[in-house]
């Protein structure tokens, strides 16, 4: 056996191993409290009084305008100089969370929007409440409209939180980097990490598929004639 | 007794509904006609208060609304006014999410809180009224408009509203299709219905509206028995107006 192979074969738990103790549960955390996150701005700007609205507009500008890199920099290597110092993997799961948050805020609004008007007055016209029109009509017509762009998002994130390596959580890419530093083998440790993010990626498209066709399963024959 | 009285209604710098007074009685069926922007459909609308009129009064049963200039009315009251009102929109709108019977059920399990089985069985009970019982589970998206609109019809009545509005009801059909609606609206208002629809078919307003009300640049122009207003028109912007739909 050539002994790339055999290095690629003996570092593959290792980092199989990083990726589901950490990048797993920091994608899927940080995506559980962003998309909360996000729903909750996004009802903001579309219902909210005007000094909120105005808030979380700021939130939104801030974060889509600024590099994840450098926010997670301020977040972890910043704030200490106040006084708010954070372990490694609660500062990554707050920069994400946010950029999260921000992201998909936008997406999760424009899904709500795009929902007819005449949709909400039918609703109304049963006289439901808002509440009731939001969770009945609106919201699961609005999931599958906000589908594709949320799995999207979900995939950016797994490969975005390799950027923890420079806040020392030792995720995929972070081990990658400790064993080509002993190795001296910079090439296959990092196609190899490549590889392992391509894998977490590509369960993650195919469960996308699935969602699709759940939230679509009224659409299926008549995509043509709306 | 449904009334209107008075009512006014502004869109921005529009004044779209000038001192309207209608009246309908129980158990009958009224036609609003009028060009397109008269105000029919507005009119319409501030029945089940999806317009909420600047001035005016609404008697609907019980309730007594006064209407104020930005004044909205408290939920509560818009609620108990809706509850006894049931509407059929020009496109439908049925809820392309959920199934035919699923969109019959949908007002009385979330409003009325009924069981579910016994929601079903009233559902299926109106889809065979409206001639739908065989698409129950069917999706709307895979039904013609015709039976879209015979489901909508459906929906619209599960609730038992004491009043029905249709707003265009066969405006997005052909004629073909319009037709089908036509007679389970028909069917409706011989069974005791009171409807309120407003419509520029005129064949659809002459089948089953007992009254009528003719609407221009949102006044009343002229009202009565339908017969009498689409056969001898008093006015003659009424008169100039039904030339232009039987030509």
């Amino acid at each position: 056996m050539p002994a790339w192979l055999q290095l690629m074969i003996d570092s593959f738990w290792p980092l199989l191993r990083a990726g589901l103790v950490f990048t797993v549960p920091l994608t899927l955390l940080s995506f559980a409290g962003g998309l909360v996150l996000a729903f909750v701005v996004a009802l903001i700007r579309l219902f909210g009084p005007a000094p909120l609205v105005a808030l979380v507009r700021f939130y939104v500008w801030l974060i889509r305008g600024t590099p994840l890199l450098v926010q997670l920099f301020v977040i972890f290597y910043g704030l200490p100089s106040v006084g708010i110092v954070l372990d490694p993997l609660p500062a990554a799961l707050i920069g994400f969370t946010l950029n999260v948050g921000a992201y998909n805020s936008e997406v999760i609004r424009g899904a709500i929007e795009s929902i007819p008007k005449g949709q909400w007055e039918a609703a109304y016209s049963l006289s439901m409440t808002r509440g009731q029109a939001m969770r009945r009509t609106v919201l699961p017509q609005a999931a599958r409209v906000a589908v594709p762009p949320l799995a999207n998002s979900f995939i950016s994130l797994v490969k975005d939180t390799s950027l923890a390596a420079v806040l020392t959580v030792p995720e995929i890419f972070q081990a990658a980097q400790r064993i080509a530093a002993v190795t001296y083998e910079p090439l296959i440790l990092y196609v190899e990490a490549a590889i392992i993010y391509l894998i977490f990626s590509s369960a993650l498209s195919a469960a996308q598929v699935r969602l699709e066709r759940r939230f679509g399963q009224h659409a299926v024959f008549s995509e043509g004639n709306r | 007794m449904i009334s209107l009285t008075q009512i006014d209604k502004f869109f921005g710098g529009n004044h779209v509904l000038d001192k309207v007074d209608v009246a309908i009685a129980e158990g009958s069926v009224t036609a609003l006609i009028g060009p397109s922007g008269s105000g029919k459909s507005t009119l319409l609308r501030c029945v089940n208060l999806l317009e909420i009129p600047e001035s005016g009064t609404l008697r609907l049963g019980e309730e007594t609304m006064q209407f104020e200039p930005r004044r909205r009315p408290d939920r509560d009251a818009i609620q108990r006014v809706r509850k006894q009102t049931g509407m059929v929109f020009q496109n439908f709108q049925l809820f392309p999410h959920q199934t035919v019977i699923d969109n019959v059920m949908e007002g009385l399990v979330t409003v009325q809180k009924w069981p579910r089985p016994r929601a079903r069985e009233r559902a299926r009970e109106l889809l065979a009224k409206v001639g739908m019982q065989d698409k129950a589970d069917a999706w709307p998206l895979n039904l013609s408009g015709g039976q879209q609109q015979r489901v909508a019809i459906a929906r619209a009545l599960a609730p038992s509203p004491r009043v029905l509005l249709c707003d265009e009801p066969t405006s997005a059909l052909d004629p073909g299709l319009a037709a089908e609606v036509v007679d389970v609206l028909k069917q409706l208002a011989g069974e005791g219905m009171t409807m309120l629809m407003a419509t520029h078919d005129l064949r659809l307003a002459a089948a089953i509206s007992r009254e009528a009300v003719f609407l221009q640049n949102g006044r009343v122009v002229e009202s009565g028995a339908s017969a009498d207003l689409f056969s001898r028109p008093r006015d003659p912007r009424t008169a100039a107006f039904i030339s232009t739909l039987t030509q």
